[in-house]
């Protein structure tokens, strides 16, 4: 079958040379899994991109020439993602990406972004530790939400105790590692930090709870920083409001829930439970209001809005700002007018692209309302992203910087770039 | 003392009260107008100080309104107004000094002001004195909470106060506990202190246990001699508790031992003394081994180039210099032996009741599978078909609750209607697949195996397809809201309960049916030889069939309350299918009672390995199957095995 | 008697015949030695279905021939896939970490290339320390040896426990699938030193090549088709003798075998441990391909996809288990990839993305039901007609 598209792909080319020097349209590759378990997720992105570029295409386009999607499935398998990303970047010769959810999925295009040259937007929160020259990370790193909601959690609301709960995956891995060295670095003995793993998807959470409650014990307030993934999130939240927790007694921040998660939950009883994301719906700027107006003209009154569709937003106007600003969709020419790009967040403020492929954005905390949403009671300024934490020994030597020193990998303490490939 | 420079306050602020007192809270909240506006617990406390300290009787009130999020400020003069959203979208501000209307105005030239929930709390330790009198007992509940979430010893004094007016039994309990616990933390006197904790040894209270626990907590003092406070014990350094590396650190952060020369250092030191391509007379290529780093290093320490190193000679010397004490916080140390005494007293209670909430976790997940396998008792145990879509069948009974809940708002009633209706779906499609599918492949128990595995992947992306991948709400009425308490450790919710009398009444519905009724006699004699049977004028078709929409339609139920307590997704068929089997197979095919001690004795297991692995649940689940795979060794045939011609093969 | 052997088979000689021709056409034609005309990524496309083809035929002999249906035999495919990842992963990384440690003032220690490996390996999730499964990760060989010896040990131990106590039929399944899903359980876990769920990644890039992947694609494409061909011979072989008679007598009377003196466990440990060997080998060469190995992939649903092509295809027949993998994996991710074009019924559109796998599932219990043969049985139909017509 890929046999007629290439088949297809080098008619095209024998018999359209005359026409390419235009180079029109521009293709805008979207990765992101339309089935499979990340389907839910993902698919939302897909339509946000679809419909930024229909935005786009009406505002005239860039450079004269019309956008064109190339949507592709990789079905939530993660050695597809890589099968994909070659398909898009040499059988449909796109000049950008935007797709991926999953750390490991992103793990899995990664080589052949850097072995094809492509460009990449990543628009979730990740663990940081990586940096690559193809991808432009627009999501958070850990110092974007996990610092600083762990911040709040010390200096707001006076928690001594610390439960890290997570999926038993890298991310939340990462994080809590980052976690606890930054816990130990704030003076929070190790015995006050309680750590547990549990499967995708686990249900059965009254014995976690209940040793959640059990660490009171000892007269300090508790709190608990939830990498919590997906559907675990509703057995969690259910054993929680059964064991009649409230956020005043243990409050709970995930990194992982968002608008999408709440709306599978009854949030009566997690009224006060927090999350922190650089996005919440229910910002009130006029940017967002028109965003979140747009969205459900087009898909449906009962949508909603979240974070990593911010990410997109504005990576994707970036990414038009830097082909306008480089004359041309060439991978490496835009790479280098990405540098300092800026963009009106939906939030307020101005996100700025850093030299690491990062994002300066603010951080945002907010409270679980019973209508599902998030109620705002915490923005920070801009923070810039930081590819490498300075909270774990092995990375805090390591700084990312694309535009001076052309490294993501450089060695402050040896003066020399590690690779220039990425970590994968 | 708050309530004394309250009085003051309020004498003072009266002479001037009829002139301006229209203005009065507002002046204050302009006052601290700053602080306000910038919410953060850190700085807060002034501002509601100052608040208090004004005396106005409004201040209760506003307070109340602060915290609730219902106080906004209107952002062209700053002034705070009680607002309230109108049907129209527009806010109707209040005045805070007189209550009344002042105006209507848009969201948009108002900012609402949101203190967090630290901030909330120290509202609400400010309102606790207001509370602890106020004629609503549920505000005196309130200012209870308020007291025991941040207890201060401040707040003692008026708690004392108001326990004697208390009409409330539950409240007046409730405030004598407080006022025991915070006598135990706060009161100067050291004989009440004790006699407090002396009262209330060996009681089981997570509150108990955090008042008590501070007071023992210690601190590690090094010194030559015994020092001048109250010592728990001495740790002799090189000991379990305090190993030599610790001490001899502990030593090196108190300034009083040289550091330790780490790799990084001694390569640090190399690395400033090349000269000529050599260190210390080595060449540079040569060190690429720690031996060599060492040696090079020991050269520019003898060339007095580098630091000595700390041998093990020095630490012992340094360590036999000093020694090692944990000293109390707490001063009296009469107190800390009864806080030792009283918090030993709850351990081994402590201790019991874990081990009891264990036990009840235990039989709670048993409960579960236990259900998630009991259709497939049916179908698999009695009748000897496997049904790879049995987990589906759980996933449409989850599914059909979700849809009634659309349609029956009403929670309690939309799980009655639920729970027939499940039933009668999933026995619908259970007969529906009997007589498509199961019933031409009864010789061929794995082609059976193959075919219905096609229609879980269908059922399963069908799901998909209808309700999209994200889980969907199946919320438990109120009444199974919460949990059931027997004391502060022991508990379990009340939604887990009604799971395991639902397994139980399945259980005695199964038993019942097998053995009382005429479609269990014929069941049993349809599986044992259908040819006897069905000479015997026993329909062995319409048995069959109805026998396998029983075993459905039950785990059509089954999904309805699985799905209550945890999530309804279109995976959550699968989330059970191979533990179903695993009970039903380790429990022994073809007996319901096998099947029962199969699911208690997976469950106990699985909280067994959680308990002695609490920090990563996912290991309990792969050492589980390991665990079944060498138990088939030992009883192939399941714990309770079937004997004689009814094993059959 | 290997000349008997294909005398006696002629099926065998048409089937690497065919196999040779393809590999050829598909050489000639790729972007890497050819005119271009396939695509690199369609090469690896071709070269992962061979591979998968190669465990539908192991699978094939343990079913269709021996009739024990396993529904684990992905474990060992994915357990081939870690050994050889682990080497691949290892030995690329110590080349970055060599690289970039020699530009440092002192020259490397072993100690600090050990930990520099493992701060590169596992310090994404969260750890440096080596764990004790990668001990032999440096040496090429010995996990060459691993790809066939640790799924070989698996099912010899897995094997001999169930065999032993006399676990057949549906019992089994569930058990294999139970292995499955224990394995990839205990691989999920960060704590299993393979990485959790990230998994062993990059593997596509071979340590100090520097051939482009068009190139590589095809070395792998090659290696795929004579591992199927040998493979093929291999089981082919085996089935054709007197071993051969036996397995399929254990299938369709096992007590009766054991009542004529074989030691039927025997013969069925050596079924089940050779086919796991071949599915590692399918698998080691399968990821290098894919470019990622991680605990999804040993997930219970990949085996039954396993069962699902060669009951498609025809069991009992080796090239049917072929026509059924080669057929099912590319039509699935024909539909799945967006490609198919979607159908409109007017009121409603069928977005194949979504449709496939029920349909995927109901033609499934259709060749349960009705042709229990798979395609393979259209074959043979076709071939007794023309006999039929011949005579």
């Amino acid at each position: 079958m890929k046999t007629t598209t290439a088949l297809a792909t080098v008619f095209a080319l024998g018999t359209a040379l005359p026409a390419m020097a235009a180079d029109c349209p521009i293709k805008v590759g979207v990765l992101h899994s339309l089935s499979g378990t990340m389907a839910i997720s993902e698919t939302t992105l897909k339509d946000t991109m679809e419909m930024l570029i229909e935005q786009q295409n009406a505002k005239g386009g860039v450079l004269g020439c019309q956008l064109e999607a190339v949507v592709v499935d990789p079905a939530s398998d993660w050695p597809l993602f890589a099968e994909k990303a070659r398909e898009l970047l040499t059988v449909q010769e796109v000049d950008v990406i935007f797709g991926n959810w999953t750390s490991v999925s992103r793990k899995s295009v990664l080589p052949v972004i850097e072995e094809l040259n492509g460009l990449l937007f990543y628009p979730v929160q990740y663990e940081g530790e990586e940096s690559s020259k193809n991808v432009f990370y627009t999501g958070a790193a850990p110092n974007q939400q996990a610092i600083p909601a762990t911040d709040y959690f010390l200096e707001e609301l006076g928690i001594e105790k610390f439960a890290l709960l997570g999926t038993d995956y890298v991310y939340p891995r990462t994080t809590n590692n980052i976690l606890e060295a930054y816990l130990q670095s704030k003076g929070i003995a190790d015995s006050d930090i309680f750590v547990n793993y549990t499967p995708f998807g686990h249900s059965d959470w009254s014995k976690i709870v209940a040793d959640v409650v059990a660490l009171g014990a000892d007269g300090k307030k508790v709190g608990v920083i939830s990498t919590i993934n997906g559907d675990a999130n509703i057995g969690f939240y259910k054993e929680l409001s059964a064991a009649g927790i409230s956020a005043d007694d243990i409050p709970v921040v995930a990194f992982s829930v968002g608008e999408e998660e709440l709306s599978g939950l009854d949030t009566s009883n997690l009224v006060g439970h927090l999350a922190a994301w650089n996005y919440f719906q229910s910002a009130d700027t006029p940017a967002n209001a028109e965003w979140i107006a747009a969205w459900k003209a087009r898909m449906g009154e009962e949508r909603v809005t979240n974070d990593p569709m911010e990410a997109h937003y504005i990576g994707f106007n970036m990414w038009i700002a830097a082909v306008e600003a480089a004359g041309t969709a060439d991978v490496d020419a835009v790479r280098t007018a990405m540098y300092g790009q800026e963009f009106p967040n939906l939030t307020g403020g101005t996100a700025v692209m850093l030299p690491n492929h990062h994002l300066a954005k603010p951080v945002l905390i907010g409270e679980i309302t019973a209508e599902g949403q998030f109620d705002i009671i915490s923005q920070t300024a801009e923070v810039p992203g930081d590819a490498w934490t300075d909270f774990l020994p092995g990375s805090a030597k390591l700084v990312s910087d694309w535009k001076d020193l052309g490294c993501g990998m450089y060695n402050t303490e040896t003066k020399s770039c590690v690779q220039t490939l990425s970590n994968y | 003392m708050k309530t004394l420079l309250l009085a003051l306050c309020f004498a003072l602020s009266f002479s001037s009260w009829a002139s301006a007192q229209t203005h009065l809270v507002q002046d204050v909240l302009q006052s601290q107008r700053t602080l306000i506006e910038e919410s953060s617990r850190n700085t807060i406390g002034p501002a509601i100080d100052a608040l208090v300290a004004s005396g106005l009787p409004q201040m209760q009130t506003v307070l109340e309104v602060w915290q609730a999020k219902d106080m906004w400020q209107r952002k062209a003069d700053g002034l705070f107004f009680r607002a309230t959203k109108n049907a129209d979208g527009m806010y109707t501000l209040r005045s805070l000094d007189t209550g009344a209307e002042v105006s209507t105005a848009a969201s948009t030239d108002l900012s609402q002001l949101k203190p967090n929930s630290g901030v909330r709390a120290m509202i609400a330790t400010a309102l606790v004195q207001f509370q602890l009198s106020d004629p609503d007992p549920v505000k005196r509940a309130d200012a209870l909470v308020s007291i025991s979430r941040d207890p201060g010893a401040a707040l003692l004094a008026p708690l004392r106060a108001y326990i004697t007016a208390e009409t409330d039994e539950g409240i007046l309990a409730r405030k004598t506990r407080l006022e025991r616990l915070m006598t135990m933390a706060y009161d100067s006197d050291v004989a009440s202190r004790v006699a407090a904790i002396d009262q209330m040894s060996g009681d089981l209270g997570v509150d108990f246990r955090a008042t008590l626990n501070p007071i023992l907590t210690t601190t590690r003092v090094i010194s030559q001699t015994p020092p001048e406070a109250n010592i728990a014990q001495e740790v002799i350094a090189g000991s379990d508790a305090l190993t030599r590396e610790l001490a001899y650190a502990l030593l090196v952060a108190a300034g009083d031992a040289p550091v330790e020369i780490s790799k990084e250092a001694r390569d640090t030191a190399l690395q400033a003394n090349i000269e000529g391509g050599r260190i210390a007379g080595f060449p540079v290529a040569q060190l690429s081994t720690e031996a060599a780093r060492d040696e090079a290093y020991d050269a520019l320490v003898s060339g007095n180039l580098a630091a000595p190193r700390v041998t093990s000679a020095d630490i012992d010397a340094s360590l036999a210099n000093v020694r090692f004490f944990d000293v109390y916080t707490e001063p009296s140390q009469v107190v800390t032996a009864a806080a030792e005494a009283a918090l030993a007293a709850s351990e081994t209670r402590v201790a019991i009741s874990q081990a009891a909430d264990l036990g009840l976790d235990a039989l709670s997940l048993a409960s579960i599978y236990f259900l998630a396998a009991i259709g497939l008792a049916i179908t698999f145990g009695v009748m000897g078909v496997i049904n790879m879509a049995h987990g589906e069948f759980i996933m449409m009974g989850a599914y059909t609750g979700y849809v009634v809940q659309l349609f029956v708002p009403n929670h309690t009633a939309s799980i009655l209607i639920a729970v027939p209706l499940a039933f009668a779906v999933t026995f619908a499609a259970g007969v529906a697949l009997e007589r498509l599918v199961v019933r031409w492949l009864y010789h061929r128990p794995l082609e059976t195996l193959l075919a219905t595995f096609g229609v879980s992947i269908a059922l399963q992306q069908l799901a998909k397809n209808i309700f999209g991948t994200q889980a969907r709400p199946l919320t438990a009425p109120a009444w199974l809201d919460g949990a059931w308490a027997i004391n502060d450790v022991v508990s379990i919710s009340y939604i887990r309960i009604a799971i395991f009398i639902l397994a139980l009444l399945f259980f005695a519905l199964f038993v019942f049916i097998m053995k009382r009724t005429r479609l269990g006699l014929e069941t049993r004699a349809v599986t044992q030889n259908p040819r006897m049977a069905a000479s015997m004028g026993i329909n062995p078709d319409r048995v069959n069939m109805l026998t396998f929409g029983l075993g459905s339609g039950i785990a059509g139920i089954a999904g309805v309350a699985i799905g209550l307590f945890a999530k309804v997704t279109s995976e959550m068929g699968s989330d059970y299918i191979v533990q179903s089997f695993m009970t039903v197979v380790v429990g022994g095919v073809g007996n319901i009672w096998g099947t029962l001690a199969g699911a208690a004795m997976i469950g106990g297991f699985q909280k067994g390995i959680e308990f002695l692995n609490p920090s990563n649940t996912l290991a309990a689940q792969s050492y589980m199957i390991i665990f079944i795979i060498i138990f088939i060794q030992f009883r192939p045939r399941g714990i309770i095995a079937l004997k004689g011609r009814a094993a059959g093969d | 008697m290997n000349k008997s052997f294909i005398a006696r088979n002629p099926s065998v000689l048409i089937f690497l015949s065919i196999l040779a021709l393809f590999t050829l056409v598909v050489t000639v034609l790729s972007e890497g030695f050819g005119v271009g005309v396939i695509s690199t990524s369609f090469v690896k496309v071709l070269g992962k279905t061979l591979c998968l083809c190669l465990i539908a035929i192991a699978m094939d002999l343990i079913w269709g021939y021996a009739g024990i249906l396993s529904l684990g035999h992905f474990a060992f495919f994915g357990l081939g896939g870690y050994m050889i990842g682990m080497w691949l992963m290892y030995e690329r990384t110590r080349q970055i970490v060599v690289g970039s440690l020699s530009e440092g003032v002192l020259p490397p220690t072993p100690e600090e290339i050990t930990a520099g490996i493992g701060n590169q390996i596992f310090g994404v999730v969260g750890s440096s320390e080596f764990p004790l499964v990668w001990a032999f990760a440096d040496s090429l060989v010995l996990q060459l040896v691993f790809v066939l010896a640790v799924p070989g040990v698996l099912a010899l131990v897995f094997g001999w426990l169930a065999f032993r106590s006399r676990v057949t039929g549906v019992y089994l399944s569930i058990l294999t699938q139970a292995m499955t899903l224990g394995l990839s359980l205990y691989l999920f876990q960060n704590a299993s030193g393979l990485r959790g769920n990230n998994g062993l990644s990059g593997l596509q890039n071979l340590p100090g090549v520097t051939a482009p992947q068009s190139v590589v694609s095809l070395w792998f494409f090659w290696a795929s088709a004579l591992a199927l061909g040998l493979g093929y011979l291999l089981i082919a072989w085996v089935v054709s003798g007197k071993f051969g008679s036996v397995i399929r007598g254990i299938r369709d009377n096992e007590a009766r075998v054991r009542f004529l003196g074989y030691s039927v466990e025997t013969y069925k440990l050596a079924v089940f441990t050779l086919t796991a060997c071949i599915s590692g080998i399918a698998g080691a060469l399968y990821y290098p391909q894919a470019g990622i190995i991680n605990p999804a992939e040993v997930a219970p649903i990949a085996s039954i996809y396993l069962a699902v092509w060669v009951a498609i295809g025809g069991r009992g027949r080796l090239y049917g288990a072929v026509i059924g993998a080669a057929f099912v994996s590319l039509v699935s991710s024909w539909f799945t990839g967006g490609q198919a074009p979607d159908v409109s019924l007017g009121f409603y559109t069928v977005k194949w993305v979504d449709w496939w796998l029920v349909l995927l599932g109901l033609s499934f219990v259709f060749v349960t039901l009705y042709a229990p043969n798979g395609i393979g049985g259209l074959i043979d139909l076709f071939k007794r007609k023309r006999k039929e017509t011949d005579a």
